[in-house]
């Protein structure tokens, strides 16, 4: 009996005072980043290369640099499982320490960060994924999207099936059909795609794989019975490698199976072993290690023992996703540095750095990233930088790129952002920003 | 000593009807309530009641809606999530729909538009009971996460389906959208959830809830003495959809500002069952400290490694919380089956001898 008392006048006094003692302040004179990631859950296999990816190019940082221009990074890890509920635990707790920017690695988790961006003067980096309205930088200015979004993406794809059968008129008639995660992230390119099928008269298919995404016979009987010319896939954790799966297992052309680029990475096609043979993925970065900057990571982050990974696993397409979104967020905050002075910065500050970065090719190449990834240049229109995508094939080992860089078609695409912006603005009762009078 | 009913003389039939007829308890509710709605208030960090209070109030309250059913009425469901997400999309739509009204009206409405679709699931319930009643309430979840997925009306047709709280004003002070303070959120969930208590709370002393035991303990007898089970079942499931209505709203508008169906899942009635087994079934107390478990301990267990400066990676410190928090479940579940609030039950008798025990 005493025991239990004592137990419960513990529990008790320990549930008080836990998340007191956790919200310690970070210290002054860094700029403080939180990584919102899942290294466990259904979405794990891909959560786990991109929260390396992220905190090696930050070790390299300061490891190479010793910060940005002389400020030191701090980062925190915050695991969500991809829950919403989680995610909004880990933003409310780590935004106190003033966090200068959040990467929500979510769609959900993104959609719920949007609104309170502005009131918390907390930058929201979704790169390639989130909201495709808020590429609309007028109505949106506290989020950023670039190098590119989902409309972009599926309409890049939709140009390069076109391409590979000869022209978009070809695309007349074909069937492609959308597996798509039954969530906002999956839906997100759908409009985009039934625009596409009107102008270009091609038939396409819908078909939602519901979370987590394991159970997916009925999905691939309708795929055998439809018999679609082209499959793109927006897929997400688990569900990427049963799709793939099922692909090869009812013989589907892999080389006609695009994954989006969030539905191409080793762990969605090692299981599939050699069934997976030529699947395809959209990318907007190349994959492998034989860049400057994986020579660094190696040199200043794995052999000082400081890698969050393996060494073996670097240049997986979602580390280097992981890279390439820390490397956008430290040459945006030294962006905002060249305008502010080499200091901490405020989240006011760092927006502007965001809204005025100019990644050049020259400037790639001094980062170690030449050919890596393309120019972004960011306006306060454009919070998406119009980036072009890459199609990435696997051979059974490794992706490498089959494509040139493949244009979204802007002329679809930012006219349908424009105006759902001015939906998802006037939602939030938000008035649209006139552009010219931003320095 | 000080917890003794010693010389409290009841005179009237009211006084002894009364929801807390010892002084000592009348006192200690009165002064939480007040501490309820001021010390957060006051001093509570954003953190603290955008993360922990207000998430313990929402679903409390949905505890409480469920615990009425499955605890007083003895119906088992395991519809709460599609319930919840009902009277979220409700709020949604009718906020969307007439923007002047008061948003805090909205709720009520929401709540009634969950109550409807409460009763049409309830109605199995007068054929079959116990596991199998749980199977059909399943069918309710799935079916409506599966409704408002498939149906792009219910989003206003927004492209990725998901629903965003526009800000509202209640009283001149914004409750709802990203402008509204933790606190004027907080207050407002306080209230709803001390209504609402209160409201069960008389509801369960009265005829209405004396039917719903009678119903759960023996239904055959509760017939026989003249109860009758069709109005008094989908009366339950009435009622606590309504709860679970008002609490979905709340999620949405007050917690986590915009949502998806996902936020909706399984998971959300299983976690609600879970409050209303650990707090204790058929108790108002327990829905609260079922509540407060649920919520608290694994926010708790995240942050104690941390706040003792083990610097543990997130996975494993995730799996660790993971295990603890379904161990302590376990204990809980062994140490008392009849949850929480029995153990503030035994704390209270055992006070009441203090320092004399016998």
């Amino acid at each position: 009996m005493k025991l239990r008392t004592m137990l419960v006048v513990l529990v008790a006094v320990a549930l008080a005072a836990g998340p007191l003692a956790g919200t310690v302040l970070a210290q002054g004179g860094s700029a403080f980043i939180p990584l919102l990631v899942y290294r466990t859950g259904a979405y794990a296999p891909s959560g786990i290369p991109i929260a390396n990816g992220m905190s090696d190019y930050l070790t390299l940082v300061n490891e190479r640099d010793g910060g940005v221009n002389g400020v030191k990074i701090a980062w925190e890890e915050c695991e969500t499982q991809y829950d919403t509920k989680q995610g909004v635990e880990c933003y409310e707790r780590l935004k106190g320490k003033n966090a200068l920017l959040v990467n929500p690695y979510s769609t959900g988790i993104t959609y719920q960060l949007i609104p309170k961006a502005p009131v918390d003067k907390v930058v929201v980096f979704s790169m390639g994924y989130g909201m495709a309205a808020a590429a609309d930088g007028r109505w949106f200015p506290w989020v950023f999207g670039f190098p590119t979004t989902y409309w972009s993406q599926a309409s890049a794809v939709v140009r390069y099936i076109g391409a590979q059968e000869g022209g978009l008129e070809k695309l007349k008639g074909k069937k492609i059909a959308h597996i798509y995660h039954n969530s906002p992230y999956g839906k997100e390119a759908n409009p985009t795609l039934e625009v596409l099928a009107k102008k270009y008269g091609f038939d396409l298919n819908l078909l939602a794989v519901d979370h987590p995404g394991q159970e997916q016979k009925s999905t691939w009987l309708q795929v055998r019975r439809l018999n679609p010319d082209w499959i793109f896939m927006s897929g997400w954790g688990v569900m990427n490698q049963v799709a793939v799966k099922e692909a090869a297992a009812i013989g589907f052309k892999m080389d006609h199976f695009i994954g989006n680029w969030w539905s191409a990475n080793d762990s969605d096609v090692v299981p599939a072993g050699d069934g997976a043979r030529g699947y395809k993925g959209a990318t907007f970065h190349a994959p492998g290690t034989s860049f400057k900057v994986h020579a660094d990571i190696v040199k200043f982050v794995y052999d000082k023992g400081k890698g969050a990974g393996k060494k073996d696993a670097m240049g997986e397409p979602l580390y280097n996703r992981g890279v390439v979104n820390s490397m956008f967020a430290v040459e945006a905050i030294r962006t905002a540095m060249g305008k502010f002075g080499n200091k901490s910065l405020s989240g006011e500050e760092v927006r502007w750095g965001f809204e005025n970065l100019n990644l050049t090719d020259q400037r790639l190449e001094q980062l170690g990233m030449k050919g890596f990834t393309h120019a972004v240049k960011v306006s306060c229109e454009d919070h998406e930088g119009n980036g072009p995508v890459l199609i990435q094939q696997w051979d059974g080992k490794k992706w490498s790129i089959v494509s040139d860089w493949v244009q979204p078609m802007r002329e679809v695409v930012r006219p349908m952002i424009e105006e759902a912006a001015i939906a998802e603005g006037k939602n939030l009762k938000y008035a649209m920003r006139d552009c010219s009078k931003e320095k | 000593m000080i917890y003794r009913e010693a010389g409290q003389f009841k005179t009237t039939y009211a006084s002894d009807q009364a929801m807390f007829p010892v002084v000592q308890d009348r006192w200690v509710v009165l002064a939480l309530l007040a501490a309820a709605f001021t010390v957060p208030t006051a001093l509570a960090s954003e953190y603290w009641l955008q993360a922990i209070l207000i998430p313990f109030l929402i679903y409390a309250l949905a505890a409480l809606g469920l615990n009425i059913l499955t605890g007083y009425a003895g119906q088992i469901s395991l519809g709460t999530g599609g319930f919840m997400a009902v009277g979220g999309y409700a709020a949604f739509k009718l906020t969307t729909a007439f923007p002047d009204v008061n948003i805090l009206v909205m709720f009520l409405g929401a709540g009634l538009a969950a109550a409807g679709v409460g009763l049409v699931f309830g109605i199995p319930s007068l054929r079959i009971k116990g596991f199998y009643l749980a199977v059909a309430t399943l069918a309710a979840q799935f079916f409506l996460v599966w409704l408002f997925n498939k149906v792009a009306w219910f989003s206003n047709y927004a492209p990725s389906g998901t629903i965003t709280a526009p800000p509202h004003t209640t009283f001149g002070v914004m409750v709802t959208g990203p402008q509204a303070s933790a606190q004027a959120r907080y207050v407002v969930a306080l209230g709803f959830a001390v209504l609402f208590a209160l409201f069960a709370k008389n509801l369960v002393r009265g005829r209405v809830g004396r039917s719903w035991m009678a119903i759960r303990d023996r239904d055959i007898a509760a017939e026989i003495i003249g109860v009758r089970p069709l109005r008094t079942k989908l009366l339950a499931f009435g009622i606590s959809s309504f709860y679970c209505g008002v609490a979905g709203a709340e999620y949405v508008f007050l917690y986590l500002g915009s949502a998806e169906t996902l936020a909706f899942d399984i998971n959300l009635s299983f976690l609600v069952l879970f409050m209303v087994i650990i707090g204790g079934l058929g108790s108002i107390l327990g829905s609260f400290l079922g509540a407060a478990f649920i919520v608290m301990v694994p926010i708790f267990l995240t942050n104690v490694p941390h706040a003792m400066g083990l610097g543990m990676p997130v996975a494993l410190q995730k799996q660790v919380e993971l295990m603890v928090f379904g161990g302590l479940i376990v204990f809980f579940l062994i140490v008392e089956p009849q949850g929480l609030a029995r153990l503030w039950q035994i704390t209270k008798e055992k006070l009441r001898l203090w320092p004399f025990p016998h």
